[in-house]
C-alpha cells in the first residue's frame, strides 16, 4: 500500500511538474527585531510583500537579532542546511559570513544587502537612498528660517556621508546661506541619545532635523520643540504629525519578490543591484500638506520625476571637496565608484568626517 | 515538634552526592518550567524542548558548533577561576578578550601579506600579552590604591570596546573596504587551523583543553594552587602562612587576562579572520556565569560551558523551526541559570529542621 | 554663548541625566546594605516595557508608573530570593537577571513596538529625582533605620548579633533598588523618548553601576556624578554641533575612564574608602554556626 502511494506521488510530481513542486524556501537574517520600525522592520515589510506576491510558491523564515560576528555564520548555515533555496542577509557586516557559507552551498542563492563583493551564488543589493536625501535637502533649503539644519549621523561610513553630501548640495543650491550642524552619535539605535542629539541641535538654532539613525525619537523631539523633521526608513508621520515633512522609505518588497520569482523559475543569476527611485526601491512618504506649501510639494514631486527619468542626479558637477579641489567636473555626474567609497564632505560643510 | 521552616546549616565539606544531584534537579526544574512557558505560548512543549536541547546537536556540524561556542566560554571561565578562587572579582574578562583581539589582531593586520609558520604563534602570544596587560590594570589599582576590582575591571570593558571601535573606524580601517568599519583580513597563516574539513571547530579548542588541563594541575598539585585556595578561604590564614597576597592578585589577574586575551585572539583569528567592532557576543560576561556554574572546577567548567553554549544554539533552532522569538531564548536561559545558581544552596548548605522542644 | 543656549543645554542635561539618578540611587541603597545587584539593566528594561504596555492599555500614567514599579519589585524580589534565601552568588545571579530581563521585556513588548503614545512631561520626575536623593541621604544619616541599614552592609555579623534582621533589611533594600531601576526605565519609555523599543535603555544600567562607585556610596554624590556623566555626553554633542572635530569614541569612553580615576583617588586613602564602601558587599550572610 505504502509503496503504491509512493509510486503515485512520484508519478504525480513528474506528471505535473512545477505546479506541484515543493514551495521554494526563502530565509532572512535580521540584525535587529522586525518590530524596530527602522531598518529591519522595512526588510520584514519587504518579506511580507514578497509572500503576498508569490503566494504558495514560496515559504519564508527569518532569524532575528543575529549579531554580526561568528554567530552569523552558524545562523546563515542553519538556513542553508534546513533546505532554504534563497537567503537574504540584511546587514553590511554579514558580508564575510555570507560568502563563507555560500562557498559550501553552490546550489543555494544568497543575497547580501549593502555589500560590495559578489560571487556566482551571491548577489548584492542596495538602494540609492541619497536620491531621497537630495529631495529632503531641497525641501529643507526652502523651509528653514534659521538657515540651520541639524543632522544626526550614526557611523562615518560612505552610506551616511553620501547622504549628508547629497542633502547639503541640494539644500545649498536653493539657499546658499544654509549651515549644517552634524552630530555623530556612534550608534544606530539609542532612542535617548538620538533625542538628546535632536534637542541639542534644536537648541543651537536648527529648525529642521535630519536623522540617519533608526528610531523615531528625533522626530518626536522635533515635534515637541515645534520644528520640522525628516523621518527615516519608514513613514513616521503618525509619531510626529506636526513635525514630519516626509521620510525616505526603504522599499525592498518588489526586489525581493523579483528575486524569489527568479529562483522559483530557475532564472536567478548573481549581480549587483543598486536601485533608486526609478525602480521604486527608494520612495518618499507622502509630503505633509499641512506644513509644506503646495508649490514646494510640486517641486519635490517634479524632482522625483527627474531623478526617475535620469535628468536629475544628486551629484552633478561641479562639486568641490572641502579643500576646494574639483572632484566632479561641470556637466558630469559622480561615478558610482566615488559614491560607494565616499568619505569626504563637499565644500561648504563645516568640520571633518570622523576618521 | 519541628519548626515549620527549615534552617540552613553550612556543610563542613561540600556534599559529593549533591554535587551530582544538583545539576539534575536544576535540569528537571528547567524542563518543567520550560514546558509551562511553551504551553502558555501555544507551542508543543515536547517538541519545543527537543528543539532547544536535542536538535542543535543532532548533526556533526551542530556538535562542532557547540564546541565553537563553548571554547571561548570555557577558556575565559577557567581563567576567571584563578581570580574567583582567590575571591578576586574580575568581571572585566570581556575587556581583556577585546584587548587580546586588538593586540594579536594588530599583529595579524601588520603582517597581512606575510605567510609564515611563526605568524599565528606570535599572534597568540601577543594576544595573551594584551589581555594580561589589560587585566593587570585592575590588579595594580587594587594592590597599589586599594581600588575595588569589580568596578575597575567592568569600566575597562567599555574602554577596550571603544578603543577597538576607534581602531576599526580609524587607523586600522581596510583601505580597500569602501570605508566600512572593519580591518584588512589576516593572511592565511594568521588563521587558526581547522580541526576537521568543513567544520568550524578550530585549533583554539586544543589550546583551551591544554590550558584547562594545566589549570587543573596547578589547582590540585602545586603550591601556587594551594595558596590561591587558602587565601581565598581565609586571607588572614594566608598572611600567617607567609603568602604574599599582592603577588597572588597580580598572578591571578595576569593569567585570567592572558586566557581571555587568547580567547579573543582565537575568536578573531578563528571563525572571524579580521577585526571589526562586534567581535564577541558577550563571551566575557557569559563566562562569569560559566565559571560559577562549573564551581571553579576544570571539569565543571567544561560541562557548564557546553550547557550554556547549548542554550544559545537551542534559542537559534527554536527561532528557525518553531518561530519562537529570540527573546524567549533569553528568558529560558535566564531560568536555567536561576535554577542552577539557586540549587547550589543544596551543595554548600544543608537544610535541617530544628527541634523546638 | 548666550544665556538661552546655556539654559537650553541645562534643560537637555537635566532630562538626559534623570534616569541615571534614579537607577544610581536605587543601586546605591542595595549596595549599602551589602548586596551587589548587577541586574540593573534588566530591571530597567522590564520597568520600561511594563509602564509602556499599561499606558497603552489603560491610558493612565499613574497606573503605568505604579505597575512599572511593581515589576521592579517583582524582578528584584526574584533576585533577593535567590541571593538571600538560596545564597546564590550575587554576581552571577545579577548577570542572569539582566539576561532574563532583556528576554522578558522583548517578549512582553513585541506587539507594542511602534505604538504611538503621548509622552509625559519629564519635569515632575526631574524634581522627584533630586528629592529622592535627599530623602535617601536623610534616611541614611539622620534616621535610626538608615543607621541599621548601613550597619548591615558594614558588618552583617555584628548587626545580627545586635538583634537586627539582616535578611529582612537586605530584602527591603534590594526591593527599593529594583523599584528605582524600574522607575528609571519607565521614565525612559514614557518621558525621555516616549516609545518602546527592544533594549532601549542602551547600557544606562551599567553606567548607573559605575555611578555608585564614582559616588563612593554617598547619595548626594550620585547626583553630582550623574550630572557629570550626563553633562559630558551633552557637552560633546554641543561641541560637535559647533563644528569641533574629535573622535567621538573618546568622549563616549570618558564616563568610564573618569570612574576609574575617581575610584583610584578615593580608594588610595584607605581610611576614606573604609568609611564609605560597605565592607560586606557581595558577601552572603547566613545564620549558621
Amino acid at each position: 500500500m505504502i509503496r503504491i502511494i509512493t509510486f503515485l506521488s512520484t508519478f504525480l510530481v513528474f506528471a505535473f511538474g512545477s505546479a506541484y513542486a515543493d514551495p521554494k524556501k526563502v530565509g532572512f537574517i535580521y540584525i535587529g527585531p522586525p518590530g524596530d520600525h527602522g531598518w529591519t522592520y522595512m526588510h520584514d515589510v519587504g518579506r511580507k510583500y514578497m509572500e503576498s506576491q508569490l503566494g504558495d510558491s514560496i515559504t519564508t523564515t527569518y532569524l532575528e537579532n543575529i549579531p554580526e560576528n561568528a554567530d552569523a555564520v552558524r545562523a546563515i548555515r542553519k538556513l542553508a542546511d534546513s533546505g532554504h533555496d534563497l537567503i537574504f542577509t540584511t546587514s553590511f557586516n554579514y558580508m564575510d559570513q555570507t560568502h563563507e557559507v555560500a562557498k559550501d552551498f553552490p546550489d543555494i542563492k544568497f543575497e547580501h544587502a549593502t555589500g560590495y563583493i559578489q560571487a556566482d551564488n551571491v548577489a548584492t543589493y542596495s538602494a540609492r537612498f541619497y536620491e531621497g536625501r537630495m529631495i529632503e535637502g531641497h525641501i529643507a533649503g526652502h523651509m528653514t528660517e534659521t538657515n540651520t539644519i541639524g543632522y544626526i549621523a550614526s557611523f562615518p561610513i560612505p552610506e551616511v556621508v553620501r547622504g549628508i553630501n547629497a542633502f547639503y548640495l541640494a539644500a545649498s543650491k536653493v539657499n546658499p546661506d544654509i549651515k549644517m550642524k552634524i552630530i555623530w552619535v556612534f550608534t544606530w539605535y539609542d532612542p535617548g541619545k538620538e533625542a538628546d542629539a535632536a534637542n541639542t541641535l534644536i537648541n543651537q538654532g536648527a529648525d529642521i532635523i535630519v536623522q540617519h539613525t533608526d528610531t523615531y525619537a528625533p522626530c518626536q523631539a522635533a515635534q515637541k520643540a515645534g520644528v520640522y523633521a525628516f523621518g527615516q526608513a519608514s513613514n513616521q508621520e503618525e509619531f510626529c504629525p506636526d513635525a514630519h515633512l516626509t521620510s525616505i522609505e526603504d522599499i525592498w518588497g518588489p526586489y525581493y519578490a523579483e528575486r524569489a520569482k527568479a529562483v522559483v523559475d530557475g532564472t536567478w543569476s548573481s549581480g549587483d543591484t543598486w536601485d533608486g527611485m526609478d525602480k521604486g526601491m527608494v520612495v518618499m512618504s507622502p509630503y505633509n500638506t499641512k506644513l509644506m506649501p503646495a508649490s514646494l510639494i510640486q517641486e519635490a514631486v517634479n524632482m522625483e520625476v527627474g531623478i526617475k527619468d535620469g535628468t536629475i542626479h544628486p551629484f552633478t558637477g561641479p562639486i568641490y571637496n572641502q579643500a576646494g579641489e574639483l572632484v566632479v567636473p561641470e556637466g558630469e555626474v559622480a561615478p558610482d565608484g566615488m559614491l560607494l567609497g565616499m568619505n569626504f564632505y563637499v565644500q561648504g560643510i563645516d568640520g571633518e568626517v570622523p576618521q | 515538634m519541628n519548626s515549620l521552616f527549615p534552617s540552613i546549616v553550612s556543610r563542613s565539606q561540600s556534599s559529593g552526592l549533591m554535587n551530582f544531584f544538583v545539576p539534575i534537579i536544576s535540569i528537571v526544574l528547567t524542563l518543567i518550567t520550560g514546558s509551562i512557558i511553551f504551553v502558555l505560548l501555544g507551542f508543543d512543549p515536547v517538541y519545543a524542548l527537543y528543539t532547544f536541547f536535542i536538535s542543535p546537536i543532532s548533526s556533526t556540524y551542530g556538535i562542532s558548533e557547540l564546541f565553537v561556542k563553548a571554547t571561548p566560554l570555557a577558556l575565559i571561565a577557567i581563567g576567571l577561576s584563578y581570580c574567583f578562587k582567590n575571591n578576586i572579582y574580575n568581571i572585566g574578562a570581556e575587556g581583556q578578550l577585546t584587548m587580546g583581539a586588538i593586540f594579536g589582531g594588530g599583529i595579524g593586520i601588520l603582517f597581512h601579506d606575510t605567510n609564515a609558520f611563526w605568524l599565528l604563534p606570535l599572534m597568540i602570544f601577543v594576544g595573551a600579552i594584551g589581555g594580561a596587560l589589560w587585566g593587570l590594570i585592575p590588579a595594580i589599582l587594587k594592590t597599589k590604591f586599594n581600588t575595588n576590582e569589580i568596578l575597575t575591571s567592568l569600566m575597562l570593558v567599555y574602554v577596550a570596546l571603544f578603543i577597538l571601535d576607534y581602531l576599526v573606524v580609524g587607523p586600522w580601517k581596510d583601505p580597500f573596504g569602501y570605508s566600512f568599519p572593519k580591518s584588512r583580513p589576516f593572511s592565511e597563516s594568521g588563521r587558526m587551523p581547522l580541526l576537521f574539513d568543513g567544520l568550524r571547530v578550530h585549533f583554539g579548542l586544543i589550546i583551551t583543553l591544554f590550558l584547562i588541563f594545566v589549570s587543573w594541575f596547578i589547582f590540585s598539585k602545586t603550591i601556587f594552587g594551594f595558596q590561591l585556595k587558602v587565601s581565598g578561604y581565609s586571607p588572614k590564614a594566608a598572611r600567617y602562612a607567609g603568602f604574599n597576597q599582592t603577588t597572588l592578585v597580580f598572578f591571578a589577574f595576569a593569567i585570567c587576562g592572558a586566557f581571555a586575551g587568547i580567547a579573543g585572539l582565537a575568536e578573531v583569528s578563528g571563525p572571524i579572520g579580521l577585526l571589526y567592532r562586534d567581535i564577541s557576543p558577550n563571551y566575557g560576561f557569559t563566562a562569569i556565569i560559566v565559571a560559577f556554574l562549573g564551581r571553579l572546577h576544570p571539569i565543571g567548567i567544561i560541562f557548564a560551558s557546553l550547557v550554556i553554549a547549548l542554550t544559545y544554539l537551542g534559542a537559534e533552532d527554536a527561532q528557525l523551526f518553531l518561530q519562537i522569538p529570540s527573546a524567549v531564548g533569553f528568558i529560558f536561559q535566564g531560568l536555567v541559570l536561576f535554577y542552577l545558581l539557586g540549587a547550589e544552596l543544596l551543595i554548600n548548605y544543608k537544610l535541617t529542621y530544628k527541634k523546638l522542644l | 554663548m548666550n544665556l538661552d543656549l546655556i539654559l537650553g543645554i541645562l534643560q537637555i542635561v537635566l532630562i538626559a541625566t534623570t534616569p541615571l539618578v534614579f537607577a544610581g540611587i536605587g543601586e546605591l541603597v542595595t549596595e549599602k546594605s551589602g548586596v551587589l545587584n548587577l541586574g540593573v539593566e534588566g530591571m530597567m528594561l522590564v520597568g520600561a516595557v511594563s509602564a509602556f504596555i499599561i499606558l497603552v492599555i489603560t491610558g493612565s500614567y499613574f497606573l503605568a508608573f505604579f505597575v512599572s514599579i511593581l515589576s521592579g519589585i517583582i524582578m528584584s524580589g526574584l533576585f533577593a530570593f535567590l541571593v538571600l534565601f538560596l545564597m546564590s552568588n550575587q554576581i552571577a545571579t545579577g548577570l542572569a537577571l539582566t539576561i532574563f530581563g532583556i528576554g522578558l521585556s522583548s517578549m512582553l513588548g513585541k506587539q507594542y513596538i511602534g505604538t504611538p503614545i503621548d509622552g509625559l512631561s519629564p519635569w515632575f520626575f526631574v524634581i522627584f529625582s533630586f528629592l529622592i536623593v535627599f530623602l535617601v541621604s536623610y534616611f541614611f544619616y539622620k534616621t535610626k533605620a538608615g543607621l541599621i541599614l548601613r550597619a548591615v552592609g558594614e558588618s552583617h555579623n555584628s548587626a545580627h548579633a545586635l538583634g537586627y534582621s539582616v535578611i529582612k533589611i537586605r530584602f527591603l533594600s534590594i526591593l527599593f533598588g529594583g523599584s528605582m531601576c524600574a522607575l528609571a526605565g519607565s521614565y525612559i519609555s514614557i518621558c525621555y523618548a516616549p516609545m518602546w523599543q527592544e533594549g532601549m535603555t542602551a547600557g544606562r544600567g551599567w553606567i548607573a553601576l559605575a555611578l555608585v562607585v564614582f559616588a563612593t556610596w554617598k547619595p548626594e554624590r550620585v547626583l553630582i556624578g550623574a550630572y557629570i556623566f550626563g553633562g559630558v555626553t551633552i557637552l560633546q554633542m554641543n561641541l560637535q554641533a559647533l563644528g569641533l572635530r574629535f573622535p567621538g569614541q573618546f568622549f563616549s569612553m570618558a564616563p568610564y575612564v573618569a570612574t576609574i580615576i575617581v575610584l583610584v583617588l578615593i580608594s588610595s586613602n584607605k581610611l576614606r574608602i573604609k568609611l564609605s564602601a560597605p565592607a560586606s558587599l557581595t558577601i552572603p550572610f547566613y545564620r549558621g554556626r
